[in-house]
């Protein structure tokens, strides 16, 4: 899923001063910062929804073949998701930054590829039945 | 096609609602082990990139001059009957990660603030942050071994908790002791936003 790590430095160890050294590009604090993004093309943002890290994420449907404008990332979310998983469990499982799961799940709902499920906001945290089924839930373990 | 049909029936119902308790505590407390207690799958974990020159810049001519930290955060799961689905994050131990914090205590049913007794100004950060949040919480001690056992009354004192702030010991490596602080955390938080609270059972 990640691009192929970066060569290491040595390779350019005698830039000239003169001019921006390209090696400032390829130090290990460098490389994780810029790569996320790149699989989003550069977008930070999603296009659409908040994606809380609980938010729960189910694919519309089986993987597609051949579908345009997705890339294998997308397409992995969309394995992962035949089952229902959080946006938290979807970064973990694809060991990729929260800020880019986000924008490619963002890509994935406006086409239709997912459906979510946001979680109680704050302020509707007064429904019993939830807290009843915690207890039952913590207590069966 | 079996599983397609199958696929089709699993999308008719809703969607599970997903629920988070927050573990929060000192570097090295235990917060971890307790989320790998009872998590149901073996720990995930999910990661943040941030600069040290600030978050949401965009100016990218400074890009290759920023440092980035990795704000990493364990989180396990519990699955419960009735469609709700329960997740543990263990927060960041690093105060400066507070956005993480917020982002992670935000609609959270309640936190455990672990403690260690050896280093108990350790979890004050995390009680003054949930304090200020109005976030119910209740602290555990995780009773390492070789540290000295202090009554729950007198840290109860040390870290100047109002009284309706419970305080018990744990084993955070023990499953019967973490789902205790749990349910003694949901019962908590019941009382704390005004339910009527049912009478705690032993597990």
């Amino acid at each position: 899923m990640m691009p192929p790590e970066d060569p290491p430095q040595e390779h350019w160890p005698d830039a000239p001063a003169s001019h921006p050294a390209p090696d400032r590009f390829l130090d290990e604090q460098a490389g994780p910062m810029v790569r996320p993004y790149v699989m989003t093309s550069g977008r930070t943002e999603p296009t659409r929804g908040k994606f809380d890290l609980i938010t729960l994420v189910v694919a519309a449907g089986p993987e597609p073949e051949g579908a345009i404008g997705l890339g294998p990332e997308h397409l992995a979310i969309i394995r992962l998701c035949q089952s229902v998983l959080s946006v938290a469990e979807l970064t973990g499982h694809l060991d990729l930054p929260v800020a880019t799961v986000r924008v490619l799940l963002g890509d994935l709902l406006d086409k239709g590829f997912v459906s979510m499920q946001e979680p109680e906001p704050e302020a509707d945290m007064h429904d019993i039945r939830l807290y009843k089924a915690v207890i039952d839930g913590l207590r069966a373990l | 096609m079996v599983s397609g049909l199958s696929r089709n029936d699993g999308r008719a119902r809703r969607l599970p609602t997903a629920v988070k308790i927050v573990i929060a505590g000192g570097f090295g407390v235990g917060k971890t082990t307790m989320v790998g207690t009872v998590s149901e799958t073996r720990p995930l974990r999910t990661e943040e990139l941030l600069t040290d020159e600030g978050v949401g810049i965009d100016d990218l001519s400074g890009v290759e001059r920023k440092k980035t930290t990795t704000v990493a955060m364990d989180f396990g799961r519990i699955t419960m009957r009735d469609e709700y689905v329960l997740y543990l994050f263990g927060t960041p131990g690093q105060e400066r990660f507070w956005f993480m914090w917020d982002e992670v205590s935000l609609g959270a049913l309640g936190a455990v603030v672990l403690a260690d007794t050896r280093r108990l100004s350790d979890c004050f950060p995390s009680v003054d942050y949930f304090e200020r949040r109005s976030t119910p919480f209740v602290v555990a001690v995780n009773c390492f071994e070789g540290a000295r056992q202090y009554d729950l009354e007198e840290i109860q004192m040390a870290l100047n908790l109002g009284p309706k702030v419970p305080v018990m010991l744990c084993d955070a490596r023990s499953l019967e002791s973490c789902k205790q602080v749990l349910i003694n955390l949901v019962l908590h938080a019941m009382k704390f936003r005004g339910l009527p609270a049912e009478a705690p059972q032993n597990a």
